[in-house]
């Protein structure tokens, strides 16, 4: 018996133990500025793999630590709108506007683009591939009542999604039209899966096509498919919980010529070419 | 079937090779659910025994509130957590909003129905001229609650193994609460997660093959000493 309660007295002993070697560690930085940094950004700049080799250098640079939320554009500006991020990187303008209107966001700042692209099924079955505009290529896709996935999330495809509906004059519904409600990542795999077709950003999309079977770009570079990021900080005078003058640092690094040098550059040797295009003067 | 195999070969290369950053992930998830489950048994364990053996007014009701906890869909204690514990909920001075202490919490909140629901049905289990026999050989009360847990142990190990099985397992508010950040809050389940919508399943599924190897390992111990003291 004894040897059982031991045994079991150990065993907590262990589990209890890691409960603080767990814990202790975000007090080991001595507290002279406010090191933590929450970036609330869209899925797309971490799953391109731009965070990873962006924040490394600025966090080595800085000693701060950045803390990024990944979620849809949606979600990311609703973070900054109830103050709980310090920094918010988008790529949504006509939904950032109201919080940079409003006074919630400020430092509002252009700070890089790619494209969106069309994807879909390698056949075509609704004929986009030589359409005259991103538009009129819905209006086919609508027409044909082919397969269409949708985000459905309100992040910054989705928004651009349903900007392109309207300027096609269409409301799309119906059993051809799913909206998967995830990332673009889960969408593209889902959309390659049953054959559908699919609105991205040409970052994610290059990082999966590999696993991406039957399907091919089928539409690309209308104007309209301009996909516009920008990085803004909190406002302080809104929310004094913000780390303003992180939020400060970041966007300061993301606009020097290292970070500019590693935006440009990104996806070049893994892609052939760069996934993001600065728009910094 | 390409995706199992390379999956699985490269779920054993990380393995080997120790890559630090599946380590960390796996040491991380580990000390959480670990931490988390042993919280819940030191709460739950003493509450179901409670639940179990007093008589109250509105007994039944408590014990149908517990038996629902169970079924907790971490998603919404993620979502409740995340509202207490953000910048500017009720809890927001604590800052602890996407800290590995954030997903204790959620865990702890996960796990602990559980093991309660769990307990009181191990010790309702007992034979009840069991309490008479304890109580009339003169046992004090603490002994009478330690040779009850004793009678139960078989069962109440059941308990542990399926507490630390629902939090080890749970995504929805590890991600909500931890934020999934790198070297941070990362764990094995959030990280799959990522690892899919970022189209590596081949990554993915060696990190889900960690999560099993590392939950079957901490189950297998438990069942060892579960089956060794049953005898």
């Amino acid at each position: 018996m004894k040897r059982k309660s031991i045994i079991s007295l150990a065993l907590c002993l262990i589990l209890l133990a890691s409960l603080f070697t767990g814990c202790g560690q975000p007090k080991e930085e001595p507290a002279v500025k406010n090191i933590d940094i929450i970036l609330a950004t869209t899925t797309s700049t971490r799953d391109s793999g731009l965070l990873d080799v962006l924040l490394p250098v600025f966090e080595k640079e800085s000693g701060y630590k950045v803390k990024t939320i990944a979620v849809g554009t949606g979600a990311a500006l609703e973070m900054g709108n109830k103050g709980e991020a310090d920094v918010l990187m988008t790529h949504a303008p006509a939904s950032e506007k109201p919080l940079v209107d409003e006074g919630y966001a400020i430092d509002y700042t252009l700070l890089m683009h790619n494209d969106y692209i069309i994807v879909g099924p390698t056949n075509d079955p609704a004929g986009i591939k030589k359409s005259a505009s991103a538009s009129a290529a819905l209006g086919l896709i609508a027409n044909k009542k082919s397969l269409f996935l949708s985000r459905g999330d309100k992040s910054g495809t989705h928004t651009k999604e349903l900007e392109l509906w309207k300027a096609a004059s269409l409301q799309p519904g119906g059993s051809w039209y799913q909206e998967t409600g995830s990332g673009m990542g889960d969408t593209l795999n889902i959309a390659a899966e049953k054959k559908g077709y699919s609105l991205t950003d040409r970052a994610t999309y290059l990082n999966l096509k590999q696993n991406l079977k039957n399907m091919e770009v089928l539409y690309e570079g209308d104007t309209t498919l301009f996909n516009i990021y920008h990085v803004m900080s909190v406002n302080p005078a809104k929310f004094s919980k913000v780390n303003y003058a992180g939020a400060k640092d970041f966007i300061k690094f993301l606009l020097s010529k290292s970070g500019q040098d590693i935006i440009t550059t990104y996806g070049k040797d893994k892609f052939g070419q760069p996934l993001f295009f600065s728009d910094v003067k | 079937m390409d995706t199992i195999l390379t999956g699985l070969s490269e779920a054993f290369k990380m393995i080997f090779q120790g890559d630090p950053e599946v380590f960390r992930v796996t040491l991380l998830t580990m000390q959480i659910s670990g931490a988390a489950t042993v919280l819940s048994v030191l709460t739950g364990i003493p509450l179901g025994i409670y639940l179990a053996i007093k008589s109250f007014p509105g007994k039944s009701f408590l014990i149908s509130l517990v038996n629902t906890g169970m079924g907790l869909p971490p998603t919404v204690v993620g979502l409740w957590v995340s509202i207490f514990l953000w910048r500017y909920g009720p809890f927001g001075y604590l800052n602890i909003m996407y800290t590995p202490i954030a997903m204790l919490i959620a865990q702890f909140i996960i796990a602990s129905p559980i093991v309660t629901a769990f307990t009181i049905a191990a010790i309702q289990n007992l034979n009840p001229k069991l309490h008479l026999q304890i109580q009339a050989l003169g046992a004090s009360r603490f002994q009478y609650y330690l040779l009850l847990i004793r009678e139960a142990k078989f069962a109440l190990t059941a308990a542990v193994i399926a507490g630390f099985g629902g939090v080890i397992s749970e995504v929805g508010a590890s991600m909500m609460v931890g934020g999934n950040i790198k070297g941070y809050t990362r764990v094995l389940t959030t990280a799959t997660v990522m690892e899919v919508s970022k189209g590596n399943f081949e990554i993915a599924l060696a990190l889900g093959t960690i999560l099993l190897v590392l939950a079957y390992s901490v189950t297998l111990l438990l069942t060892i000493l579960q089956q060794r003291e049953g005898k």
